[in-house]
């Protein structure tokens, strides 16, 4: 399991009802490829975040596949459309198993 | 200048067969446009294991993006849902030396559109 | 001789070298690429300065008599010597030596005495290049800099400090730190700590001046020194902050820009509504602005040689119409200004015996300069040293623009050695290479100086080698370019398979590890005692 895993998100506080905005997210993790090799010549086995979901009040935003070639902290960034106040839900999925979320309010005023 | 060791990243790659199985796989084969997609990506890279890239295809159901150059060129595949406010999204991904990144829409209509740009992985020049 | 020396600095004058008149109703006073250069030097302009697609044939890729004779400047003359490189031992004797920031305060205040509100701008490569900018983090050259009391900078070699120093001396400075494309590198936003640009309020007009730092810091210097960021040309939003600056109200707007000179004269293709680019980085000095558009671009040299002034007529929120003079910075001729001339040697008096200290002395034959696509002297006995100091087949040292020149028959002093070699990452590597590996390097390194889009130019010369002789043919796309690689001491091609010991110096990956060069360097001249430089034809260039 990969150590320190920590996501961070960006969703503005409040909006107006159907706004489009920008959210932004990143996720410590080494995203270890799986072709790299260790000093006595190993290979260092896979270990990614290989899917990514977005989702307001149980509706999809964007859903992601993730491979090898996506960098060391993944990174996104996506325009959400929020007709109402509720919840952003972020989820990472590890190779490992672990699951790692995250969740934004938003009020429409 | 980046001379030393981290060197292996630089060598040049041209495209791989690999990418066009995993294009025709994507598309089922079939014919792929060009109109409607745009893809963004830095002319040279600032570093080779980051680079940012932006896609857009506005009204499509996924976009996935493929690095040609990789030895593993499949990098990620975006898959946009209702609550979506436009078919765009960025990332930062790996790339192993000066290659094409490519990325390709999958629209409604069953139909695909592509975009490509070539972006430089470099070790440097040395400046004034 | 003496007489000559005389005659030629009586034909020259302060007031003639400050002579302007006084146009328009804003004057801005242009300054980049000092390199630390507080005291006059010596610093001899290149032989070969090649330009390739659009820009073949076309300045600042014309040098010496092609130079003169496009600018009217006659054999002999003071502008011969300050622009161009032939005859340059002979007219050094003449002219004596150039800049010196007490010089420069001078003419600033000059000009200022005609204009108080003229606003001085900094183009960056500014807290780099010496040993006392070295010893004190940039502070000797941050003190002196703000006794002239710019209005704003932009920057590129300030990163190599480390970021914590960077944003150390920035939360301080007196002026504004601008850089439209500086970025947070995690976010990907506009980072806090510099501004894209600053209103100014001068002769009735409203000034913007956008700032445009180096856009391949990472690339061309060691981007684990300052992590946070992120640069990138970002024309889309250098348009974008022009047209928010003409949205609010903006009658004049100027870019600060440490592009290159090419860089920014497709940017200025590209980018509509910038009525002046200040160009730095690729030390280019030109006599007159380049006009692309709408848009003037105006380079002003390396080293404290020169200062370029220019004048506008702002009227109804237009640009209509200019004056412009490079102001060289004659160091016999122009009057250090006192109270910087003592700044200064307060700021060099704790380092005084180390940068005085002679180490050896050039032959009578030999003059050491850097700058030229290919080769320099400076650079040639550099990769001599790290040849012969670290026991190596071949040697590789960055084709970098700055650093002075040394006469024939002078002493080389330590700071001598340290104003061509000062960096943060000096550690003088010793590692084996593949001939096609080698090979690799030199196709890399050729694009990022001959790729015919400038867009792929990063504005320094070709890494230069020492041990290895080749062939360039600079029209040719990246893969072709190099070739004919020889060993010089064997005379046998370079084998792609076999491997060869390479030293070299400035590597950008972390954890590089050797001595630093400067010691290297000193070492080789302190056996050498007196240096004479062969003229180095190991080199065969083609294409141009
Ligand atoms: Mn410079
Ligand atoms: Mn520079």
């Amino acid at each position: 399991m990969a150590d320190n895993v920590t996501p961070r998100v960006r969703v503005p506080r409040d909006a107006t009802a159907g706004e489009e905005i920008t959210i932004k997210t990143l996720i410590s993790h080494p995203m270890e490829s799986g072709q790299r090799k260790d000093g006595d010549g190993n290979v260092i086995p896979r270990s990614i975040i290989n899917r990514f979901t977005c989702t307001f009040n149980g509706e999809t935003v964007i859903d992601v596949t993730l491979e090898p070639a996506i960098s060391t902290n993944p990174y996104f960034e996506f325009q959400a459309i929020v007709p109402e106040s509720g919840t952003f839900e972020f989820t990472w999925y590890d190779d490992d198993g672990a699951v790692y979320t995250d969740s934004k309010d938003i009020t429409v005023g | 200048m980046a001379f030393g060791s981290a060197l292996a990243a630089v060598m040049p790659f041209r495209a791989f067969a690999a990418v066009e199985d995993n294009i025709a796989a994507f598309t089922g084969g079939a014919a792929v446009g060009s109109e409607g997609i745009t893809l963004i990506a830095p002319e040279i890279a600032e570093n080779g294991n980051t680079v940012p890239i932006e896609v857009n295809a506005p009204g499509a159901e996924a976009i996935i993006v493929f690095a040609a150059g990789n030895p593993t060129p499949s990098v990620a595949t975006f898959n946009f849902g209702p609550m979506a406010a436009s078919q765009s999204a960025a990332t930062r991904i790996r790339l192993a030396g000066t290659q094409d990144v490519v990325a390709i829409a999958r629209m409604p209509d069953g139909s695909f559109v592509q975009a490509s740009q070539e972006v430089k992985v470099t070790i440097g020049g040395c400046g004034g | 001789g003496n007489w000559g020396k005389l005659a030629a600095q009586q034909a020259l004058s302060q007031s003639d070298l400050l002579q302007f008149d006084t146009f328009g109703n804003v004057s801005l006073i242009h300054i980049t690429d000092i390199h630390a250069q507080l005291k006059p030097i010596w610093f001899r302009e290149p032989q070969i300065n090649l330009g390739v697609g659009s820009n073949k044939g076309a300045v600042p890729h014309i040098t010496g008599a092609d130079f003169r004779k496009l600018y009217g400047i006659e054999d002999g003359s003071a502008s011969h010597y300050a622009l161009s490189y032939d005859d340059f031992t002979a007219l050094g004797q003449a002219y004596g030596k150039m800049g010196g920031m007490d010089r420069v305060a001078t003419v600033v205040n000059s000009i200022r005495a005609d204009r108080p509100d003229a606003l001085l701008l900094d183009g960056g490569d500014t807290w780099h290049g010496s040993y006392t900018c070295y010893k004190t983090e940039g502070q000797d050259v941050v003190n002196i800099m703000n006794l002239l009391k710019p209005d704003a900078m932009t920057f590129h070699w300030e990163f190599t400090l480390g970021s914590d120093r960077v944003r150390d001396i920035v939360s301080d400075l007196p002026f504004a730190a601008l850089g439209q494309n500086i970025f947070d590198a995690e976010w990907d936003e506009p980072a806090e700590d510099f501004q894209p640009y600053q209103f100014f309020e001068r002769g009735g007009v409203k000034i913007a001046v956008i700032g445009q730092a180096f856009p391949y810091m990472p690339i061309a210097n060691p981007g684990w020194m300052f992590p946070e960021y992120s640069f990138g040309i970002r024309d889309q939003r250098m348009q974008e902050m022009v047209d928010e600056v003409r949205g609010q109200g903006a009658e004049l707007v100027v870019c600060l820009s440490h592009n290159g000179f090419d860089v920014d004269k497709k940017m200025a293709e590209r980018v509509t509504g910038i009525d002046v680019i200040l160009a730095g980085h690729t030390h280019d000095a030109l006599p007159e602005p380049v006009l692309i558009g709408e848009t003037i671009v105006v380079a002003s040299g390396s080293n404290g040689k020169f200062v370029s002034r220019v004048d506008l007529d702002v009227r109804d929120g237009r640009m209509m119409g200019f004056r412009h003079k490079l102001i060289p910075i004659f160091s016999d001729v122009i009057a250090p200004n006192a109270e910087v001339a003592a700044a200064i040697d307060a700021e060099r008096a704790p380092f005084l015996d180390e940068l005085t200290e002679v180490i050896g002395k050039t032959a009578d034959d030999t003059l050491l300069y850097r700058r030229g696509n290919f080769n320099g002297s400076w650079d040639d006995l550099i990769c001599d040293a790290l040849i012969q100091e670290r026991d190596a087949d071949i040697s590789m040292s960055p084709g970098v623009r700055w650093g002075p020149s040394i006469m024939p028959g002078q002493d080389i002093t330590r700071e001598d050695i340290w104003n061509v070699t000062s960096m943060t990452y000096p550690n003088a590597y010793r590692t084996e290479m593949t001939g096609e590996f080698i090979h690799t390097i030199m196709e890399d390194v050729a694009d990022n100086l001959f790729n015919t889009d400038p867009y792929y130019q990063q504005g320094g010369d070709m890494v230069r080698v020492g041990g290895m002789g080749y062939s360039i043919d600079v029209s040719k796309p990246i893969g072709q370019r190099v070739t004919d690689m020889t060993l010089l001491r064997t005379g046998e091609a370079i084998d792609p398979a076999k491997t060869y010991v390479v030293a070299g110096w400035a590597s950008v990956n972390e954890g590089t590890e050797g001595p630093p060069i400067w010691d290297v360097v000193e070492n080789h001249i302190r056996n050498l005692g007196t240096v004479q430089v062969k003229p180095n034809t190991s080199v065969k260039v083609s294409g141009a």
